[in-house]
């Protein structure tokens, strides 16, 4: 078997309608879960970028991101591993209010990235942020308190090597 | 300079009509060149239609039974012509018709372009009667789609859709466009695309991959070509044929990769894969360097890949970046269109001889002719075989026919025995397997080619899949002929079952009508034959006959069709029996 990494893809596109159908399709066609996603503009005018976290062998990831690229509207596909890039992600977490003032509790996020974001009569919410580690170990810590909700982002991702979009769309045209 | 851009904006405005996006499509496609469409009318698409009614001097429309007709002919007239095929559909069913043949499209790399009508805009996501999302369905096997809602984007998309179904590695291209946009008016101008910012058509040429190859080629003592379909996509059969020639390399074709070189050529050692050539299929194992030119080592290609060719080097000639290490790990990928890539290559590759690694070839060939290729070509059992059948064709046709074939046993007959002379003849479902294609698609490759002989060769199964269009043929009086090889199976099946599944014949034995009646009753003369005798005669019938024709050559029943690579197996345990 071959070994299995976490791998965070950065594809650029154009900013139409349904191409996350189309790149969807290219993971669903391989049954490759994606274990989180997101999708924003990036620092190019009208291009997107979408952010997938995958966890597949290097030699499907290169496949993958072939096909990804073929698509007419993907300007280019990269993936990197977990050490190429710096990585974040934002979780909110509902607590009931009756644990407001637990010592135990506040000691839970006190150092951590996180903060309490409202305060109400029947609940509060903490917002935190990290890598995917910092935020199951929060959600470990917190979960005995009974989360009322709980969500978390998909992962953004910045990569450390050079991503040259603006010149490769220069070379395209 | 303000004054300048606003005379030139004046001048661009002085170009434009009003007409309805309706009108707009047709003005389109004209534009593009392009005059014929198969497609069936309804009701989302009814604008399009009444344009196409006052078109009809200009744009030939033709009926077909069937949405499923209708883009599979579009598929044997793009396949024939290099042009993109056009379809019209309407919405909700007319649309989903389609699916099947837009996935035949994408795997054969067929460009053609699909113009759906949608529900209007405002009744988009209210599951409106005919509404379907075909953008949706049709995502993951379109090499592009979109939906039009507004009149004013149908040129501009239109003229993407042409550029994305012709460039590169060609494909299907779906434009769903919303009644009320075929329905409202804009400015129209049309200006073909020439380039798209996110898409490059063609890959970087990079020469010193191509001198890398050249060197590895021309130090190689065993050196192999396996050509495909890009070969003749690319319109390179005359480069290739000028580098196998100052070569000398033995060269084998894939299935779609046939008719690319003339059967007859004396470096052409056959074909490769499942049911492929006996040489070329066990040779792939011995050679030191692998050529691969054009083609995607399909798994019906390469067998087993844990023991597909591991000994030697191989090169990748290919436009599809995404090709490259797909399923052969590559050593030299030289990326680019085929024409130009051998275009280069001649400066670079020595002239070659290799008569004593060609020796081993006609060796093996001699095996396969002893013990399967006789026994088709001129069997001594009284059923008659397929390659038989094929044999005569080829006698009567000189090899120049194009050979439009279904899927099945009949079709790798057809690949194996048929004779070829003139590039772009094989028209097929290669990586889909669609049965039900040959007769649609016989009918667009005909009236693609009206000059040339058409003939469909179809099993028993498929012919039943879409016979239906044997109306269209009615009403178009296209000269197609229609060779039905009935064996009483879905032959292909039973022959599985009777190798790997214990004779076990599940569902496979198929009762079928009158075919003769059948033809008959849709104007087209018919004969059965079902003796050795009379098949000879039969077969200069139908091609002397200059309108359609109708043949059907009973079978020996159980016939296999060896050689044969079983599921799993190395290219080089291939089967002679």
């Amino acid at each position: 078997m071959e070994e299995i990494i976490n791998f965070t893809f950065s594809v650029y596109t154009e900013n139409n309608v349904g191409i996350l159908n189309r790149l969807s399709a290219i993971f669903l066609k391989r049954h490759i879960n994606i274990e989180s996603m997101s999708v924003s503009k990036s620092e190019i005018e009208n291009v997107h970028r979408f952010t997938f976290v995958v966890n597949i062998p290097e030699v499907l990831a290169r496949k993958v991101a072939g096909q990804l690229e073929k698509q007419i509207e993907v300007i280019r596909a990269f993936y990197h591993t977990q050490d190429e890039i710096i990585y974040n992600e934002t979780a909110l977490f509902k607590i009931s209010s009756e644990h407001l003032y637990d010592e135990k509790l506040q000691k839970k996020f006190k150092f951590r990235r996180a903060h309490i974001l409202t305060i109400t009569e029947n609940y509060f919410v903490i917002e935190a942020s990290g890598t995917k580690e910092n935020i199951d170990k929060m959600y470990r810590k917190l979960k005995p308190y009974g989360l009322l909700q709980f969500v978390r982002s998909g992962r953004i991702a910045i990569t450390r090597p050079k991503m040259a979009i603006s010149e490769l769309l220069q070379e395209f045209n | 300079m303000k004054t300048l851009n606003k005379e030139a904006k004046q001048k661009e405005t002085a170009k434009t009509v009003k007409i309805s996006g309706a009108e707009a499509v047709l003005n389109c496609l004209l534009a593009e060149g392009a005059d014929l469409a198969f497609g069936y009318p309804g009701g989302a698409i009814m604008p399009v239609y009444d344009e196409i009614y006052k078109y009809r001097e200009k744009f030939h429309h033709v009926l077909t039974r069937h949405e499923q007709g209708a883009i599979h002919a579009a598929q044997g007239f793009a396949r024939v012509t290099g042009k993109p095929g056009i379809v019209f559909a309407t919405s909700g069913p007319g649309a989903t018709n389609l699916v099947t043949g837009i996935a035949d499209a994408q795997i054969d790399s067929t460009p053609l372009v699909c113009i759906t009508g949608q529900v209007a805009s405002h009744l988009l996501g209210s599951d409106a009667f005919q509404e379907t999302d075909i953008i949706g369905i049709s995502t993951p096997v379109t090499k592009w789609n979109y939906q039009v809602t507004k009149a004013s984007e149908i040129p501009e998309v239109i003229a993407k859709a042409f550029y994305i179904a012709k460039s590169g590695r060609p494909g299907p291209v779906l434009i769903d466009i919303t009644k009320d946009a075929q329905f409202g008016e804009l400015d129209f101008s049309y200006k073909k695309c020439e380039k798209i910012r996110s898409y490059r058509a063609i890959p970087k040429f990079d020469t010193k991959k191509v001198k890398e190859a050249a060197t590895l080629i021309n130090s190689a003592k065993k050196p192999f070509i396996v050509w495909g379909q890009g070969v003749i996509i690319g319109e390179a059969e005359q480069e290739f044929k000028n580098f196998i020639e100052k070569t000398n390399i033995p060269s084998a074709c894939t299935g779609l990769g046939l008719s690319a070189l003339d059967t007859a050529h004396p470096l052409n050692v056959g074909m490769v894969g499942m049911h492929g050539n006996y040489a070329p299929n066990v040779l792939t194992n011995s050679c030191d360097v692998l050529i691969a030119i054009g083609m995607r080592f399909d798994d019906r290609v390469t067998g087993n890949l844990e023991t597909y060719a591991k000994q030697a080097k191989v090169i990748h000639l290919e436009i599809d970046p995404s090709e490259i290490d797909k399923n052969v790990k590559t050593d030299i990928a030289v990326l680019g269109s085929v024409k130009e890539t051998l275009v280069d290559i001649m400066q670079y590759v020595n002239k070659g001889d290799h008569s004593e690694w060609m020796k081993e070839f006609d060796k093996l060939y001699q095996i396969e002719k002893e013990t399967v290729i006789d026994d088709q070509l001129n069997p001594i059992k009284q059923g008659l075989t397929m390659g038989e059948v094929l044999s005569g064709i080829n006698k009567e046709t000189k090899g120049d026919a194009v050979i439009v074939t279904d899927v099945g046993q009949h079709q790798m007959f057809a690949w194996r025995y048929a004779n070829f002379t003139k590039t772009r003849s094989n028209v097929t479902s290669g990586g889909l397997g669609t049965m039900g294609f040959a007769l649609p698609a016989a009918i667009g490759a005909k009236l693609g080619v009206p000059n040339r002989e058409v003939i469909a060769i179809i099993g028993d199964g498929g012919y039943q899949m879409t016979c239906n269009e044997l109306g269209t043929i009615l009403q178009t009086r296209a000269a197609v002929k229609i060779v039905v090889l009935n064996n009483g199976y879905l032959g292909m099946v039973r022959q599985w079952q009777e190798l790997f599944f214990d004779k076990r014949y599940a569902s496979t034995e198929m009762v079928s009508p009158d075919f003769v009646k059948l033809a008959e009753s849709y104007d087209i003369e018919a004969q059965r034959v079902s003796s050795r005798g009379n098949l000879a005669q039969a077969i200069k019938t139908m091609v002397q006959s200059k309108e359609s024709y109708f043949l059907e050559v009973v079978i020996e029943k159980e016939d296999n069709v060896f050689p044969m690579i079983p599921t799993g197996a190395s290219v080089s345990d291939i089967r002679l029996s």
